[in-house]
């Protein structure tokens, strides 16, 4: 004992030397955080208390932290344009129903591809990967749109690209890795086949996988503006994301232009509807992510880390 | 029997009790045919005159005439250039997300650590859209966050949405700052898996915070960080479209031209279907041949490869 003590005082010597280095950087990393949030957080907030300002107190330069001469005048000119609506509207039907048909597609595809079983699984994972690095570019896959007659039609928003490989990719892993395979072989004796293991059995034990790339896919949706852009004439099946395009950044030449009192009225009240409209866009979608986030741990964690 | 070393027969054996599985992997299947593999075969019309009354398989011929008329054109090395600069650019944040995951994972597992992921993840869910109209608002200088603050200090704002010299940078900056939390995922996801008797070890032989995260966290990082950056390397030329289309104006424009939004305007703005497939096919051969150089680099180095 006596041998080993100086040694063992020499090495909480050392430990606490640590101690006071380590709640240095402790300090400096919690201080940064602070700032990252802030740098975060701020630009966000700023949008939310201009919206209830007063477009000339936000332009002088006077709304910091608290809404400054506080109105609703951007939002209920938003009330008034249809657009915005009608958009919502598509967006919600183009959100659903193409989650709906992408979360069938990719998780049955994972599934199967997951399955080591599976004649061929090599051949057919490449057939997939494939695609992420090769595609056909834009013109080729918009003459094959056109040839399906698939143009300006509501399955040319929700079916085409519901093929996700990465999706594909994440989701076999946790099959893989999450799935015992002796519970395939289990039900297997019990005369179970492969339809109604995967429905009975398998969908249950996923729903940290289904909950998170039904979230990715819907975000996809959401968000989208490309595919309506070039594949939409009619105005009243434009998804929200056009119209936002149209009021947060095309007009912004048109509203610039001409002078006098009528146009600067057009103008603080286009500026107005700039700030509500971010607000309305965004907050469906930010409301969601928080309930689903719990499973990202479970769900994306183990799918995306190794392979 | 090895299973490995299946017989023809066993094969067939195994795909018809397996029947399900293909079934379930059919929707993908024909999908991927349909809208990737086919418009593969469109590429075609980049080697021909492609006329729409003809179809692809009866326009005549080209050869490479519209490889050489982009080759020739004055666009071809100011596109390449932009391109180049922007995800080069863009390259170099990729340490950022992995700071942040390291951070993350120094902080106690608590609510400070909780709110500091949700807020982080926050800013993903914006639209491309919604994101441009922020940065249009916020950077104006006449009116915007950004020229408040500039008048605060009494200093003259730069209009940063209409300059050349800075928009890789609003690009690359904006971009971080709108997916850096969510990148991180991936790497907190790979400390999380850490086994945890690595860092009571570490304690014991008296490592401070600061050498565990160099000499644990770090290499384990390092297989996540490399797969990730082949694949952004294989991608350098392919930056994305929707965000550089929407910061696109008269007054940053060339340096905001690149490959991808050059291609959309020659394709679908002013119809010469051919000569536009040509860029893209040309974007898209790069970008392979830079993805198989990266893995085949990797291989070597640190034995992390894609295949």
């Amino acid at each position: 004992m006596g041998v080993l003590e100086p040694a063992a005082s020499k090495r909480t010597g050392k430990i606490k030397n640590n101690r006071s280095s380590d709640s240095v950087m402790e300090i400096i990393m919690y201080v940064i955080a602070i700032l990252f949030l802030i740098i975060l957080i701020y630009p966000l907030y700023f949008i939310v208390i201009a919206s209830f300002s007063d477009p000339s107190a936000v332009a002088g330069g006077k709304v910091w932290l608290f809404p400054s001469g506080f109105t609703l005048d951007g939002y209920q000119e938003l009330l008034r344009h249809k657009n915005i609506w009608i958009g919502y509207r598509n967006t919600i039907l183009y959100t659903v129903v193409g989650t709906a048909i992408g979360l069938v597609v990719n998780i049955s595809a994972a599934y199967a591809l997951s399955r080591k079983d599976l004649a061929g699984r090599k051949i057919l994972s490449l057939f997939f990967i494939f695609t992420m690095f090769f595609n056909g570019g834009l013109i080729p896959t918009f003459l094959t749109i056109r040839d399906f007659h698939m143009y300006d039609t509501f399955l040319v928003m929700v079916l085409p690209f519901s093929v996700g490989v990465y999706n594909i990719i994440v989701a076999r892993t946790f099959f893989q890795t999450s799935l015992p395979g002796d519970l395939w072989e289990a039900a297997q004796i019990d005369g179970c086949g492969n339809l109604r293991y995967f429905l009975q059995i398998v969908l249950p034990l996923s729903k940290a996988i289904i909950a998170v790339l039904g979230l990715w896919i819907a975000v996809g949706y959401w968000n989208s503006y490309f595919n309506a852009l070039i594949y939409l004439k009619n105005p009243n099946m434009y998804p929200l994301q056009l119209i936002l395009r149209n009021i947060l950044i095309t007009n912004q030449m048109q509203s610039g232009m001409g002078s006098g009192e009528a146009a600067q009225i057009a103008l603080r009240l286009a500026n107005m509807m700039r700030y509500s409209v971010i607000i309305i866009a965004t907050v469906p979608i930010m409301c969601v992510y928080p309930f689903v986030q719990k499973y990202f741990n479970q769900g994306v964690m183990i799918g995306a880390v190794k392979e | 029997m090895k299973s490995g070393q299946a017989s023809p027969a066993a094969a067939i054996g195994q795909i018809k009790r397996n029947w399900g599985l293909y079934l379930l992997l059919l929707p993908a299947v024909v999908l991927t045919l349909l809208f990737a593999y086919k418009p593969m075969y469109g590429v075609l019309i980049a080697f021909k005159n492609y006329s729409p009354a003809l179809g692809i398989d009866g326009s005549p011929w080209a050869g490479f005439k519209y490889f050489d008329k982009f080759f020739n054109s004055y666009q071809f090395s100011n596109t390449i250039k932009n391109t180049l600069i922007i995800s080069v650019y863009s390259l170099i944040t990729f340490p950022i997300p992995i700071i942040l995951a390291l951070m993350v994972n120094q902080m106690r597992p608590n609510r400070f650590r909780r709110f500091f992921q949700t807020v982080s993840y926050m800013p993903h869910f914006i639209s491309t859209v919604v994101m441009v109209g922020l940065m249009m608002i916020l950077l104006s200088p006449s009116t915007g966050l950004v020229g408040n603050l500039y008048s605060l200090f009494g200093g003259e704002a730069p209009d940063l949405m209409g300059s050349t010299s800075l928009f890789s940078s609003v690009y690359v900056w904006s971009d971080v700052w709108q997916h850096v939390g969510w990148d991180s995922i991936i790497f907190i996801a790979a400390l999380s898996s850490v086994d945890p008797s690595l860092y009571e070890a570490a304690t014991v032989d008296g490592a401070s915070r600061w050498n565990k995260v160099r000499y644990i966290d770090i290499p384990m990082l390092m297989p996540t960080a490399i797969t990730l950056l082949i694949l952004r390397v294989g991608g350098l030329l392919g930056v994305g479209f929707e965000k550089v289309y929407l910061m696109q104006n008269d007054l940053n424009i060339t340096s905001s031209e690149i490959l991808s939004t050059y291609v959309y305007k020659i394709g679908l703005l002013s119809s010469q279907y051919s000569f536009s497939s040509a860029i893209n096919l040309f974007n898209t051969v790069i970008n392979f041949i830079l993805l198989i150089m990266v893995n085949q680099l990797s291989k070597k180095l640190s034995e992390n490869s894609l295949w």
